[in-house]
């Protein structure tokens, strides 16, 4: 089991409010992770939950029990920590099997766990080398072992793969998804990266100045974002807004509009404007077109249209797929 | 190197640093090759630089003479007794500083710093009166405890910019791992800091072992350590400098080596962090 | 809480090393102070008494503080001076590419580890030895006259003999901060069309002021008191001519045991330091910060 709720949590540095009232449930096995930009608190509220740090008020309870008083090995969860935090005196071996050893388990237990957690993450060879023999990706998953080795009512991850290249964090994020939904272990995942959070994710907790900003699946985030601020953090690249007499037309303060869905063409009756720089991809293009009093607008385009910088484009947007906030920057429904 | 040096210019610079380097050694060199000489030929003019009688009747003669070996027993009993008494304080107080800092840490460190400037002269009448009527006058506990306080401040800063460089996460990664404090001491922080366990230790067993204003003060003959002794061939001139200079020799020597071994960290210890 | 308990074993694990320091430092100071204020003579005991500032009047209109003050400033500013005019040459020397280069370095930092008693009394017996000295042999080679060290330059020897302890801590601490100067600013400055010197003037020298600072400071503490070497070489003879602010106060109070004025000296040489001392730990605090 590994229900963890958060009812209220605070925590201040002195007189700054780091986390400003956190209310969060994360149901048993789902993958969750923390998004917003640096000194958004993802990573304190991460540290909360750990027990690393005391809150300042509010409860955390993991399958019900509160457990602010309890220090962070008695609460059951492991963490990978972004430098992976990895002993350099001690052996793959000794590294995974530290935390069984100092909870007293028996040495034959013990070894039979490491060699499957080893055996898992494809460290068999490696047991018996030291941290600074081993590439950076084997590090990662030396320091995922040591976490599920434990069997953790949570893992807690703390931006696990930003010290990797991009191939390998690319990978990296297939092999931790795959992992634990075959131990169906819940997780928490800290990250500033929105892909990570896109592709990884069962549900994203959007934070922003110590707030949740939204707590949802991917795709409501994607497809219903509560405010400006989740609009724009979330998809690449990012939404076009929109203010003005467009936005008054469609009853709103601010609309917004995703590149994908601006339908482009040269001859049309959108939005017209020049091209001024276009990224051709291949699979797609990225067109940035200057139109005036809009400002410029980023338009994806699947497949090519043979633009160049210059061409003057029609932009059309959706009608179905505009976004639209109120003056606070709040989403209306319809 | 980015840069190609021209053979001539390392020419050039080899020569010059080796000149220079001899020309500073070159008293201790001329130490070390008087010690083997007679003591006629020690005070010969003119002097012989190899071709001489080379003898170690000098060696065995400060050897032989049990006062030699008795300040030797000395010096190595209050330089590791202050170097191990200062560590056992100042570990726990640099692990404290740096790993749970609070707003006060840092003007604590500076004024640890601070009581080190403060010169020995300032406080010698005192120390010498509190020794005299506490009997701890030419004692050897008494020049270990002066000598302990007096590097303490160092130790604790070395062992503080040590600590300081183990990464917090690791720390909290062994806490995750469910290790209590004592554990974490034992399994995780001790292994990572033997390094600078080590050269601190070094450091000040050094300048324990060459410390000599409080031992030439507070002791004259039973705790006298080798400083002292060496300081007593001062008044006789001529007759007895192949000796000294063995004596001398047998007291650097080892220090020589320990400190060619922590050259780097004496950087950092001296300067309390404050060139690396 | 977790963290609070942690907290409370942090403070209780410093408690011992700042208890000791606080008491070896305020015990004897407040000694110091008080026995200033007294006639105490330990040769006449029993005749104590308070008499206020008239140890301070007495020890700094003594024509010998005026002396030894100068002796002081003189070999401080000699030592430093010697220090850091050889030591930048010198590192930057050591920071070429030179062919055995650990052992050159081993030799020039040797005399740091040599114990004062030893270096000086080499220096005065086997080297500045007016007859039998390797100086005087070398002399009389390129047919000079002797000189007689201690008796007619013997400051200046116990300068040389201090430098020489001194010019490897200034060697090394200069060295280590040009090893950390960032070769591609350097390559940057010729790129830019900076001579050898100019590089010199323009990057490295900045890039020195601070460890040169350090330096000057660490130095000028260990300098203010130096002793052992005064007291193997000259015993701050001839006359007062080597004494300086330490060695004056070691002889009033253990060779004429006058308590008082020796406290009275002592104070003064506190003040001197701590004047020194103020600049050092600013420095070194600016440090902690990064």
């Amino acid at each position: 089991m590994g229900q963890i709720t958060l009812q209220g949590v605070e925590k201040s540095f002195g007189p700054v409010h780091i986390i400003k009232g956190a209310d969060l449930d994360i149901a048993d096995g789902s993958f969750v992770v923390f998004v917003g930009p640096s000194g958004c608190g993802k990573t304190t509220l991460l540290r909360l939950i750990a027990g690393l740090e005391d809150v300042t008020g509010g409860a955390i309870l993991i399958d019900g029990r509160n457990v602010v008083d309890v220090p962070p090995a008695k609460r059951g969860l492991s963490m990978v920590f972004q430098s992976y935090a990895l002993y350099p005196h001690m052996s793959v071996r000794g590294n995974i099997a530290f935390g069984l050893k100092m909870a007293g388990l028996p040495k034959d237990e013990i070894n039979r766990k490491v060699e499957r957690a080893a055996a898992t993450l494809n460290l068999t060879p490696y047991l018996d080398r030291k941290p600074r023999e081993l590439s950076g990706g084997q590090r990662q998953r030396v320091a995922i072992g040591r976490a599920i080795v434990r069997e953790p009512k949570a893992f807690l991850f703390d931006e696990p793969l930003s010290n990797l290249d991009a191939a390998l964090r690319v990978q990296m994020r297939l092999e931790v998804t795959r992992l634990q939904k075959q131990l169906g272990t819940t997780a928490i995942y800290v990250t500033h990266d929105q892909v990570e959070a896109m592709t990884m994710a069962d549900k994203i907790v959007v934070l922003n100045g110590g707030k949740i900003e939204q707590y949802g699946s991917p795709l409501e985030l994607y497809e219903r974002p509560a405010n400006l601020f989740v609009a724009g953090f979330i998809g690449s690249p990012k939404m076009n807004f929109v203010t003005g007499e467009q936005a008054k037309e469609h009853g709103a303060a601010t609309i917004g509009v995703r590149p994908e869905h601006l339908k482009v063409e040269r001859d049309g009756q959108g939005w017209q404007g020049t091209v001024a720089v276009a990224e051709h991809l291949g699979s797609d293009t990225f067109l940035y077109v200057d139109t005036g009093p809009l400002g410029t607008l980023t338009a994806r385009y699947v497949g090519e249209l043979g633009l160049s910088p210059g061409d003057q484009v029609s932009l059309t947007p959706e009608p179905s797929r505009i976004h639209r906030f109120d003056d606070s920057g709040n989403s209306i429904r319809a | 190197m980015a840069r190609m040096v021209t053979t001539q210019r390392k020419v050039i610079s080899t020569v010059a640093a080796w000149l220079a380097g001899f020309l500073i050694f070159f008293p201790i060199l001329w130490m070390v090759l008087a010690s083997f000489k007679t003591e006629l030929e020690a005070f010969a003019i003119p002097p012989s630089f190899l071709f001489f009688h080379w003898t170690l009747e000098n060696y065995i003669t400060v050897q032989e003479r049990s006062d030699y070996v008795h300040h030797a027993v000395n010096s190595i009993i209050i330089a590791g007794g202050s170097t191990l008494i200062a560590m056992l304080i100042a570990i726990p107080a640099a692990w404290s500083m740096a790993f749970s800092p609070t707003r006060r840490t840092k003007d604590t460190l500076l004024w640890m710093l601070s009581t080190k400037m403060m010169p020995p002269v300032g406080v010698l009448v005192p120390i010498y009166l509190i020794y005299r009527n506490f009997g701890l006058l030419d004692t050897r506990a008494g020049l270990i405890f002066i000598l302990c306080l007096g590097n303490l401040p160092i130790v604790i800063w070395m062992l503080f910019t040590y600590f300081k460089e183990i990464p917090k996460d690791i720390l909290e990664a062994a806490r995750m791992d469910g290790a209590t404090i004592g554990r974490e001491l034992v399994y995780v922080l001790t292994p990572m800091a033997v390094p600078g366990l080590a050269s601190t230790l070094l450091l000040n067993l050094i300048l324990a072992w060459n410390e000599a204003f409080w031992t030439l003060n507070l002791s004259t003959l039973e705790a006298a350590p080798l400083t002292v002794f060496i300081a007593s061939y001062s008044s006789p001139e001529g007759l007895f400098w192949a000796k000294l200079s063995a004596a001398s020799t047998l007291a650097i020597a080892p220090i020589l080596v320990l400190g060619w071994f922590s050259q780097r960290q004496l950087v950092r210890g001296l300067t309390f962090g404050a060139v690396k | 809480m977790a963290t609070q308990q942690t907290q409370l074993l942090a403070r209780t694990l410093l408690t011992p090393a700042v208890a000791l320091l606080f008491i070896w430092m305020i015990v004897p100071l407040a000694l110091t102070v008080y026995f200033s204020t007294l006639h105490y003579n330990l040769l006449d005991p029993g005749s104590e008494q308070f008499v206020g500032l008239e140890n301070f009047r007495y020890f700094l209109t003594d024509p010998a503080f005026l002396a030894s003050l100068q002796n002081t400033l003189v070999l401080v500013g000699s030592v430093l001076a010697i220090t850091i005019v050889v030591g930048v040459p010198l590192a930057l020397l050591l920071d070429q590419q030179v062919v055995g280069l650990s052992i050159v370095r081993l030799m020039v930092i040797a005399p740091f580890f040599v114990m004062p008693t030893v270096s000086a009394l080499v220096w005065k017996n086997l080297l500045m030895h007016p007859v039998s000295g390797l100086f005087a042999w070398l002399a009389k080679l390129l047919g000079l006259t002797p000189i007689d060290w201690f008796n007619d330059v013997p400051l200046l020897s116990v300068i040389l003999i201090i430098a020489w302890q001194w010019l490897p801590f200034a060697t090394l601490i200069l060295l280590t901060a040009l090893q950390s100067l960032d070769e591609e600013q350097k390559e940057a400055a010729e790129m830019d069309g900076a001579s050898a010197i100019s590089t010199f003037i323009y990057i490295t020298l900045p890039h020195l002021a601070r460890p040169i600072t350090v330096v000057i400071l660490i130095e000028t503490i260990f300098l203010l008191t130096v002793f052992a070497e005064i007291f193997v070489t000259t015993g701050g003879g001839p006359g007062l001519q080597t004494t300086n602010i330490a060695f004056l106060i070691y002889s009033q109070a253990l060779i004429q045991y006058d308590v008082g004025s020796a406290s009275a000296g002592g104070l003064v040489a506190v003040v001197i330091a701590n004047i020194v001392a103020f600049f050092l730990v600013r420095i070194v605090g600016r440090n902690l910060e990064a």
